[in-house]
């Protein structure tokens, strides 16, 4: 085979030495191709890992529903009718909506707009919402406990206690630095409750703030008077199932319970994060691809270019190829050196490209690493590079075509004719 | 060694068409040493070419060895010129960023002779040129004579049937190329077939046989008293 032949090489290294500067101007082209394409899909990659791990805490399947106002007359209601969601919707959906693996009811004092409940500890007071949750709502939205204290469980919802998760903000501001708030009692709303976790706040899309008061939905309904109300509901589907559909059919199934045309559309809200993920997904895998053409075109302008010289550079051995020839080289030999030289060039530059993209991502990863910029690990994925690499094997071979078809179309004789 | 019939070759030059070989008979013999004579533009090169299988014949045969030359792509000349032809030329024809030996040792590359072998072989010719000392150094730094030795060597290195020189002495001084000639006998006094062409009398005379050509045809055709080089040298 001519490319395990160690004489093939020699002619090939001979010719390239010989034409130094000319080697270097073309390993530049190509290696800039690709050094952008390993840049910029590395960074798109960065983004879209980035917008990942923001959004990991959060069930990509998941929704919210809550109820508002009727805007449609129907079953003899007037429009207009206010709609109340009741903890016994919880069972029939779970019931009629198969596709659906978590369902929690959640309801809140203070964060839309009504008054937030009023805290006290020793000397310090503030304001803050206050939601009343079962400890399933942990299986929708990850909720990171401080270490040394816990989520609402099930015993607390069964015996009303009057314990309490707080936010980052609300320790902040209820204790004093060197104070474990585990354990310490606060008053909200002139009730004690014992602070049995601080949350730490992730901003995985939607409501909530980093002062917000987690208690039982049990204890919630007792100490508000809100019977069986539910202020709306978080739901997580199947990985399998589309929560697009989910949507639609828990509405469904709601409208039905709460007598609501099905034609209305504003009676019963929701809203899903799979299809704002899907956006801001969208949006990283556009900029991943951006990236792979603007990529792919700058290598194949570099390629080009490699052949471009070449091309010079077979006119400018003419003779010398005529002399090749006369001691015995087939234009197949003239051939093949002259692609392989082409390859091998695009391949060094090629290599080159890739190990001076991946130190300039690496660069840019430790000087994004501690700021809020969405952007994690910018790895350019391995079939990534090799496909860069095969596609230039093949640009390289077929653009080294071009001078080597032109190197054995003039006979010998005229090569040799030639000064 | 070499049989033509009845050669023809033209060349067209826009509408006109240049009849510069008008039906060449001739036959070399195993160890002839034959000199083409003629005046500038009277066909020489053109015929050596033809017979180089660089160039080929508009009508006419050639048999090179009993072995008819016909049909030729460039693949199978190329072959052909490896295995039974050496060439040596004006201008010598080295390639300049090839050190003498690898020079020498090219028509074994395209024979695939494995390098170490090449490299040897290249340097007994070398050695045979008396160039052995300058294996490694570029033709930039040979003089003419010198690097007129390395293309000898080369042509010799793949042991060719027939060596074809085209004004091998053309540019060089007189006493480089009686030296240059002296070589050429002393190969052709071990039996090889070499054809040179000339326009210089006195390297005509330094052959067996002279061939004058003139308007395409060969005008003249006679064994000569061989003038040794040496004598001159
Ligand atoms: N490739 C060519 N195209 C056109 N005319 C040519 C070509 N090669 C040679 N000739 C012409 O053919 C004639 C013979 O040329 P050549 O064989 O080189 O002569 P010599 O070697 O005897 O000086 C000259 O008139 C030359 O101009
Ligand atoms: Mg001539």
């Amino acid at each position: 085979m001519l490319i395990f032949n160690r004489d093939t090489w020699q002619e090939i290294f001979g010719s390239i030495q010989k034409n130094k500067s000319r080697t270097i101007i073309t390993v530049i082209g190509v290696l800039w191709g690709i050094f952008i394409y390993i840049v910029l899909s590395g960074a798109a990659k960065g983004l879209d890992n980035g917008f990942e791990e923001k959004f990991e805490d959060v069930a990509m399947n998941s929704m919210f529903t809550w109820a508002q106002q009727t805007s449609v007359p129907y079953a003899g209601f007037k429009t207009g009718r206010p709609i109340q969601l009741k903890l016994k919707d919880v069972q029939i959906l779970k019931t009629r909506v198969p596709e659906i693996q978590y369902i929690a009811p959640r309801i809140v004092k203070g964060a839309f707009g009504g008054e937030s409940g009023s805290v006290v500890f020793g000397q310090r007071t503030g304001s803050y919402s206050i939601y009343g949750d079962f400890p399933v709502l942990s299986k929708i939205a990850t909720q990171k406990i401080y270490i040394g204290g816990r989520f609402i469980n099930n015993n607390d919802i069964e015996a009303n206690r009057k314990v309490c998760v707080i936010g980052e903000r609300t320790q902040k501001e209820l204790f004093a630095k060197d104070v474990d708030p585990i354990g310490k009692f606060i008053r909200i709303d002139n009730v004690f409750f014992r602070v049995i976790g601080v949350k730490k706040f992730e901003d995985g899309g939607g409501f909530g703030d980093d002062g917000d008061i987690t208690i039982p939905f049990s204890t919630y309904r007792k100490l508000y008077n809100t019977g069986n109300n539910v202020g709306w509901l978080a739901i997580a589907a199947f990985d399998d199932a589309d929560v697009m559909k989910v949507e639609e059919d828990v509405k469904m199934v709601l409208k039905k319970i709460h007598q609501i045309s099905p034609e209305d559309e504003r009676a019963i809200g929701s809203f899903n994060l799979g299809e704002i993920f899907n956006k801001i997904n969208g949006f990283a895998k556009g900029l991943t691809f951006l990236s792979l053409v603007v990529g792919v075109a700058t290598i194949i302008a570099g390629v080009i270019g490699i052949g471009n010289i070449l091309l010079i550079s077979v006119k400018e051995r003419t003779k010398e190829l005529g002399v090749r020839r006369a001691l015995g080289a087939t234009p197949s030999e003239v051939r093949g050196q002259i692609i392989l030289e082409s390859v091998f060039l695009t391949l060094i530059a090629g290599i080159f490209g890739i190990v001076l993209g991946s130190f300039v991502l690496k660069i840019i990863d430790s000087a994004t690493q501690e700021t809020d910029i969405p952007y994690t690990n910018p790895t350019v994925p391995i079939p990534y590079v090799i496909g860069a690499l095969f596609i230039m094997v093949v640009l390289g071979t077929l653009i080294g075509l071009i001078p080597a078809q032109r190197a054995v179309s003039i006979k010998p004789i005229d090569a040799l004719r030639e000064e | 060694m070499i049989e033509i019939k009845d050669l023809h070759k033209s060349y067209t030059i826009g509408k006109n068409a240049l009849h510069v070989l008008k039906g060449i008979n001739f036959n070399v013999k195993e160890g002839e040493l034959v000199a083409i004579m003629g005046s500038s533009g009277s066909g020489k090169s053109t015929l050596l070419n033809i017979l180089g299988m660089l160039d080929v014949a508009d009508e006419g045969t050639y048999t090179l060895d009993e072995f008819p030359i016909k049909d030729l792509n460039e693949t199978k000349a190329a072959k052909y010129r490896n295995k039974f032809l050496g060439f040596i030329f004006q201008s010598f024809n080295l390639i300049n960023y090839k050190s003498a030996l690898e020079n020498v040792a090219l028509p074994l590359y395209y024979q695939k002779v494995p390098r170490k072998e090449r490299n040897e072989t290249a340097m007994k010719y070398l050695a045979k040129v008396g160039l052995a000392d300058w294996a490694s150094h570029l033709p930039s730094e040979l003089s003419g004579g010198q690097k007129q030795r390395i293309a000898i060597a080369r042509a010799l290195a793949a042991q060719p049937k027939v060596l074809l020189a085209d004004e091998p002495t053309g540019a060089l001084d007189s006493k480089t190329s009686y030296e240059v000639m002296q070589l050429i006998q002393e190969i052709n006094d071990e039996g090889k077939t070499i054809l040179v062409v000339t326009h210089e009398d006195d390297i005509a005379k330094m052959c067996k046989r002279v061939v004058q050509l003139k308007d395409g045809v060969i005008i003249e055709d006679k064994y000569v008293e061989q003038v040794r080089a040496s004598d001159h040298v």
